[in-house]
């Protein structure tokens, strides 16, 4: 499944994430999945939420650098090995993937969240 | 339009009105001026010793230090209740220099600033809003004498308060801006900020900037902002001079043209005061030879240009100085470098992921000096090598340019100072210079 994320520009300073999430919070912005890693001078947060456009709006008003970009939320089992399967597969196709990260688990199922210029190889591989 | 006659002198009958006004300002200040009658016996010259125009390289030079020495007024060629005005620079260490002005002196002055203002476009038409501190600064008061001499309209706005500047930009209709250029920037963002479409709703057409340095790449930037069709000039002075009104860049904005039938210009070399030959590059020293209050001789003004005599598609006749490259005083010596912060402002300027505000910081560790630039990211991008990319970017720019290596940290946008007055870049935190 295609998705919208939201890319936010942060510097190694204290309270700066706090910051974002309290930008988000009071616009009503429910974040469903969060990765930050970070470099010893700065941070890339990257969050799905579900009101994307709107978060973006207001953290641009608030005056970080934010960006919106595509990413596919893919389904598996919540089970041993099913992620490496998944890539597997994708290594075998050919899919070059930037990053990922995981999104929740309900029940039987887990998602991933994989940033990769090859959406619809991934997908096709999916329908499989 | 082209303000006062003299402006087109022929370089012949400019010398003559030079030369007269030159010996009886060496006169004057021989006779009033102790200060300066010390300094001239001490160099072995009368006032009678001056023949021609070239004789002034016989003359010793003032400093900004001669000023303090003689704080208050010790300078002044006038008796006290001759003075009409009383200005002071916010000197950030030691004694502020005092310059003081006669009735005269005012009139001077504010027609050395029309003529700066007509240069920029200036006309009767105009409301000029003046974003200037209004005060003991030179600036915002000597813009305001010139501009309504013209006729134009004031809004003396000063500085702060940025939004309410504005909207009375807005109401008012305002067509004519002065102001620094980093502060013109900030006023564009600000009205981004409130969802102002700068060129369609305002309707500023000239911007006179003055009191910093304004690179090309500055210029470009402000057009960025403001439009394209805006006429972006930039003009020079300095308080002990007189303030704004020294120098200003017409609409062929190759060079400023100096008032020279109020100013001489000469450019010698920093280290060793000689006199350099016409087209090179060294400090700007200047003789005021029509002040009454405050007649400086060979004044050291620590800015580096260089001055070219061409004739002027204008048809000013006045000769021009180069865009200021620097002055001696922001010239930053990193690992035995000279370094100029306009020099890295072009680069970074030059780079469209990056905001034209930004930061130097020099740290030493050991023995070792550091240069840190933090600079604003505008253009956002989800992924890290991105990142690298736009600082290896900047970093290798400034080594061609610099011939050193510096960490580039990125920030967000909107975190880094905004000035409304001379913007102060510049950090440096090593202990001994
Ligand atoms: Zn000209």
């Amino acid at each position: 499944m295609l998705s919208k994320q939201i890319s936010v520009f942060i510097e190694n300073r204290e309270g700066r994430l706090g910051e974002v999430l309290s930008v988000l919070r009071e616009n009503g912005v429910n974040i469903l999945s969060l990765s930050l890693a970070d470099t010893s001078d700065y941070g890339l947060l990257r969050i799905i939420v579900d009101k994307p456009e709107e978060g973006s709006k207001a953290l641009k008003e608030k005056g970080f650098s934010a960006k919106v970009s595509d990413v596919l939320i893919v389904e598996i089992n919540h089970e041993v090995g099913a992620l490496s399967h998944l890539m597997e597969k994708l290594a075998k196709a050919g899919v070059n993937i930037e990053y990922m990260y995981g999104l929740s688990l309900h029940g039987e199922t887990a998602s991933v969240i994989i940033k990769t210029k090859d959406y619809q190889k991934v997908q096709e591989i999916m329908k499989k | 339009m082209i303000w006062s006659k003299n402006e087109t002198l022929s370089r012949e009958e400019l010398e003559k009105i030079q030369f007269e006004r030159l010996i009886d300002t060496v006169n004057t200040v021989y006779e009033k001026v102790p200060y300066y009658r010390d300094k001239m016996i001490e160099a072995g010259i009368k006032p009678s010793d001056i023949k021609s125009l070239k004789d002034l390289q016989k003359l010793p030079f003032t400093t900004k230090q001669d000023m303090r020495d003689t704080y208050p007024f010790g300078l002044f060629a006038v008796d006290k209740d001759e003075l009409v005005r009383i200005h002071a620079s916010s000197g950030t260490t030691g004694k502020p220099t005092v310059v003081g002005y006669t009735k005269r002196d005012l009139d001077t002055w504010t027609e050395c600033v029309s003529r700066i203002a007509c240069m920029g476009g200036a006309e009767k038409s105009d409301v000029s809003q003046i974003c200037f501190g209004y005060g003991m600064f030179t600036g915002a008061l000597g813009l305001h004498y010139g501009l309504e001499n013209i006729g134009s309209a004031i809004v003396p706005s000063s500085t702060g308060n940025s939004e309410k500047q504005i909207m009375y930009m807005k109401d008012f209709e305002t067509t004519l801006l002065v102001a620094t250029p980093s502060y013109a920037l900030r006023l564009a963002e600000v009205a981004s900020s409130m969802g102002v479409d700068i060129k369609k709703e305002l309707k500023v057409k000239k911007a006179v900037l003055g009191s910093e340095l304004m690179t090309d790449a500055m210029r470009e930037e402000i057009h960025k902002v403001w439009g394209d069709d805006v006429l972006v000039t930039s003009n020079y002075g300095m308080s002990e001079l007189m303030g704004p009104g020294v120098s200003g860049e017409c609409e062929y904005l190759d060079g400023m043209h100096i008032n020279e039938d109020f100013f001489i210009p000469e450019i010698i070399d920093p280290k060793t005061g000689e006199v350099l030959p016409i087209g090179e590059k060294g400090e700007l020293v200047i003789t005021c030879i029509f002040k009454e209050a405050l007649p400086l001789i060979r004044y050291r003004t620590k800015d580096i240009t260089r001055l070219f005599y061409e004739k002027c598609k204008c048809g000013r006749t006045f000769c021009r100085m180069e865009n200021l490259s620097g002055r001696s005083d922001d010239m930053l010596k990193i690992r035995g470098v000279n370094v100029f912060p306009s020099q890295i402002e072009e680069v970074i300027l030059g780079v469209s992921e990056l905001g034209p505000h930004y930061e130097i910081v020099v740290t030493r560790e050991g023995y070792t000096d550091k240069l840190e630039i933090r600079v604003e990211l505008k253009e956002m991008t989800d992924e890290y090598k991105e990142l690298e990319r736009i600082s290896k970017k900047v970093n290798s720019r400034l080594k061609t340019v610099l011939g050193l290596d510096a960490k580039i940290s990125l920030v967000s946008p909107n975190t880094l100072q905004r000035f409304e007055g001379k913007a102060k870049r510049v950090k440096d935190l090593r202990g001994d210079k």
